[in-house]
């Protein structure tokens, strides 16, 4: 039967936040289910019909009593609403060390990429006590990170980057599932979490068999594809030069600016014709299906590489800290 | 169906036999039972994939059946009962035929329309009885792109056709309510001397009329999406996933209230008939309906917490979620009121109306859990929504139906079912039920997803568990299934009034004849005045 269990483990720091609030309305709920059933059995033993004749008297509306059943449930209500909305708000916002992860979910499995290069399938490794970022892509449909011990949950949507984060506070190894329903082997796109001790998490970079860091191999990519015979660093090109690009606002053809983070750089391969930057000619090709998402996070991350360098860990994908948009905008990561 | 003892008089049902004086019939009663074979039949089918699906989960491993199969078992459970059982349940089956007579009108107001109502709900339950014998369909009831429209290889359109052809069914009936409500009354009944039934179901009836042609749209754009690829929800080609979210629950999520409202008004009758009490705080009751219709659609985001829509907007759906909880408290608090120092029977219809607040409060409860923002985010997706909507919809709206199917079978059919039997179901109903569902809250606290095929050995005990109520829980449905069909030959005959309610319903003779009244009631009481019925002779059945 496999060994049973009741509640789930805490592993990262939002895990006891979502504990406590859900003691609160365990107890809310456990007071009320107990008043309602208390009052239903105790009025229907007391009051049951005792002779064939009986007519009870009729009863008028307490509009004080129809008052205070409306306003002390509301009131309770709010105190949830409050609770629950400010751990969100609270976990909208990632913190300016996270360490950065990139993951690809396909059906049906994780592809997780650490920045020094190491690329994993269904597996993370993570150090304990430091925040970290998943910054998510989706090749296919709808798919959604789960890890239960840390109480978190994004969905990953097809066409845009999601973001998530969490900060590990116990070593172990934890369920990654998916959980948005992704197709036939949906229940198989499972993997594992490992929290690991610094030192270990250190030994565990360096004895991976590295192929390059992200950027490298975004670089490799760039000049595989022959982006470089446009996209020159002289501005002889006859496309943008990527160098300083990246975090800064572009001028585009036809009046207004955007500002370079990762979603425009996604579009600008994928879409080249979607954002056309001023002065330049539309002569792009889209590069949809002649990349995976996992080659187009190289790439992003080798034009973030090209610097500035005190943005270059910035993330503001239009749909940052849990892929939200409109949340506050992320902070630059140290690397 | 007819016996010696039921052919003296005339009534609805043997006022004209063959096939054809029912399937051209214009009668709401016949209608009524027309839609009782129809949603009955969906039921089983729908209770047949559950039961496989409990099965499956029985172990860890999936070994049952494959991987694709499970994905379209759940998702033609989900098909078949709420867009085939539950939306049509009350409403068409006992509102078609109660509300006309509980205001005193000999018909709906558009009686070929009402026939055509059913004609629609059995074509497209044909569409879609089609897709599931022709291989079945694996996306989901929520059918969410891109997977229904570019990944999915099963029959995704029939089955969506049939839902689509289905929602007129329930247009229709929503717009004949409410035109029978404002036009049919009659003399002396005003809105507030309505049974509370009445109230329930006009105000499902708007959430019907409203809010299912958004339903239709959305349909139609996955339809032009899967076969032309325009590009409206395929981020491939511009599109976005998640607007097919926003559109799905701006229907979807009013739909639990058209599932739950009237539900509502059938426990409303239930609590007072059987404690021969006027409900408490009736106006509250009757206003909270028509809240919980208008403020259900404004909820729908709820369901897209962690699908990345912005922050704020999942503030702003949480706060109005929690809006809704208010008049479903009310309505909780005020049948508790009713019973104080009422007169109680244990008769089997009000045991359905203790199983539906007790369920239903549990259901609600857990409501809460799920529109705070911070806690949503880890038991969204979980086997915890699960369990809560079930709470709702099964625990809440289908003890409702049971309660009223038991309360108006004598009325509808002359018959009384035998109560010891029914008595007995309906406990088997309430603790199966709850050994099914209760583990599922905890399993989806620990993190099991739902929609999963196979999962991890530490969630098999609760399972298993639930599977076990989920076989405690067929039997308690196949009970009633057999002594209902048993008391139409064999069952005592019914009185006119065997609870000693104050509805117009129970005025008439038991079945009522074809025009529903010998004469034209006239209304001179409020709803649920017992000392009106107190002076007739009541036996209780």
């Amino acid at each position: 039967m496999g060994k049973f269990q009741l509640f789930p483990v805490q592993a990262s720091t939002l895990a006891p936040e979502v504990d406590h609030l859900l003691y609160f309305l365990l107890a809310v709920s456990v007071f009320f289910t107990l008043l309602i059933f208390g009052a239903i059995f105790f009025f229907a033993i007391k009051y049951r019909r005792r002779s064939e004749g009986e007519l009870p008297h009729v009863q008028h509306t307490g509009y004080t009593l129809e008052i205070v059943w409306s306003v002390i449930p509301f009131g309770l209500t709010m105190v949830m609403f409050t609770w629950g909305a400010s751990i969100f708000f609270n976990a909208s916002k990632p913190p300016n060390d996270a360490i950065q992860i990139y993951a690809v979910g396909k059906q049906w499995m994780w592809k997780l990429e650490h920045m020094e290069g190491q690329r994993e399938i269904n597996e993370l490794h993570i150090p304990v006590g430091r925040p970290v970022r998943v910054t998510m892509a989706s090749e296919d449909v709808i798919h959604s990170f789960f890890v239960p011990a840390f109480r978190t949950k994004q969905d990953v949507v097809p066409g845009r980057y999601s973001t998530t984060w969490f900060t590990p506070t116990k070593t172990g190894k934890y369920h990654l599932f998916c959980a948005e329903y992704c197709g036939t082997r949906h229940s198989g796109m499972i993997g594992w979490v490992y929290v690991m001790e610094p030192a270990d998490y250190q030994n565990w970079l360096s004895g991976g068999a590295a192929e390059g860091s992200l950027a490298d191999n975004g670089k490799k990519l760039f000049e595989s594809l022959a982006c470089n015979n446009c996209h020159k660093e002289d501005n002889t090109g006859r496309c943008p030069n990527l160098v300083n690009l990246f975090g800064k606002q572009v001028q585009l053809a036809g009046g207004g600016t955007v500002k370079a983070d990762e979603a425009y750089i996604r579009e600008s391969i994928l879409q080249p014709q979607a954002k056309i930057v001023a002065g330049f000619e539309p002569v792009m090709p889209t590069f949809t299906g002649l990349v995976s998402e996992d080659q187009v996070l190289q790439l992003v991350e080798y034009v973030k590489s090209l610097g500035p360098k005190p943005a270059a860990g910035a993330i503001d994908t239009g749909t940052s800290s849990q892929g939200r948009p409109g949340a506050p905008p992320a902070i630059p990561a140290k690397r | 169906m007819i016996t010696e003892a039921a052919v003296e008089r005339e009534h609805y049902l043997n006022a004209s036999y063959g096939l054809k004086s029912w399937l051209l019939t214009k009668d709401h009663k016949r209608i009524g039972l027309l839609y009782l074979a129809t949603i009955t039949l969906f039921f089983f089918i729908g209770g047949a994939f559950a039961t496989l699906i409990r099965v499956e989960l029985l172990t860890p491993q999936g070994d049952l059946v494959s991987s694709q199969t499970y994905n379209k078992l759940f998702t033609m459970h989900g098909v078949a009962m709420i867009f085939f059982f539950l939306i049509p349940s009350i409403p068409a089956v006992l509102g078609n035929f109660f509300l006309p007579i509980m205001i005193g009108a000999r018909d709906l107001a558009f009686p070929k329309l009402n026939l055509l109502s059913w004609y629609l709900l059995v074509i497209g339950g044909a569409f879609s009885l089609f897709a599931m014998i022709a291989g079945g369909v694996d996306t989901g009831w929520t059918f969410y792109t891109p997977y229904s429209t570019s990944y999915s290889n099963s029959w995704v359109i029939s089955t969506a056709l049939g839902i689509f052809v289905a929602g007129f069914s329930s247009i229709l009936t929503g717009l004949n309510f409410i035109v029978t409500v404002h036009r049919m009354r009659a003399p002396g009944m005003t809105w507030f001397r309505m049974p509370l039934f009445v109230w329930a179901n006009y105000a499902t009836s708007l959430i019907q009329v409203l809010g299912t042609p958004v339903l239709a749209v959305t349909i139609v754009l996955l339809f032009v999406e899967r076969v032309f690829h325009l590009g409206i929800f395929d981020p491939a080609r511009g599109g976005d996933p998640v607007l097919f979210q926003h559109l799905f629950w701006f229907y979807s999520h009013p739909a639990v209230y058209i599932m739950i409202l009237p539900s509502m008004g059938v426990v409303s009758e239930i609590i007072s008939t059987f404690s021969r009490k006027s409900v408490f705080g009736y106006g509250f009751v009757a206003f909270s309906s028509v809240a919980i219709a208008v403020l259900g659609f404004l909820v729908w985001g709820h369901h897209l917490f962690v699908s990345g829509q912005s922050l704020y907007a999942g503030m702003v759906f949480s706060f109005l979620s929690y809006f809704v909880a208010i008049p479903s408290a009310i309505k909780v608090f005020n049948w508790t009121a009713t019973l104080y120092k009422g007169s109680i029977v244990f008769q089997t219809p009000m045991l359905y109306a203790f199983g539906f607040i007790g369920l239903f409060t549990v259901g609600g409860l857990t409501g809460l859990f799920l529109a705070a923002l911070g806690m949503d985010i880890h038991v969204t997706d979980t086997y915890f929504v699960i369990a809560h909507f079930h709470y709702i919809m099964v625990g809440g709206a289908l003890m409702g139906y049971l309660g009223g199917m038991h309360f108006w079978w004598p009325k509808m059919t002359g018959r009384m079912y035998p109560e010891g039997w029914a008595k007995l179901s309906a406990l088997v109903i309430f603790l199966g039920f709850n050994l099914t569902f209760f583990p599922q809250f905890i399993l989806g606290y620990l993190g099991m997803p739902r929609r999963y095929h196979a999962y991890p050995e530490e969630f098999q005990v609760l399972n298993v568990l639930s599977t076990a109520g989920a076989s405690v829980l067929a039997v308690g449905y196949l009970i009633p299934m057999i002594y209902f069909i048993w008391s139409l030959r064999y069952g005592k005959i019914a009185p006119a009034n065997p609870w000693g309610a104050t509805g117009l319903e129970w005025r008439t003779s038991s079945p009522p004849p074809v025009h529903n009244f010998e004469e034209t009631p006239i209304v001179s009481h409020d709803a649920y005045d017992y000392s009106t019925v107190m002076g007739e002779e009541i036996e209780v059945g």
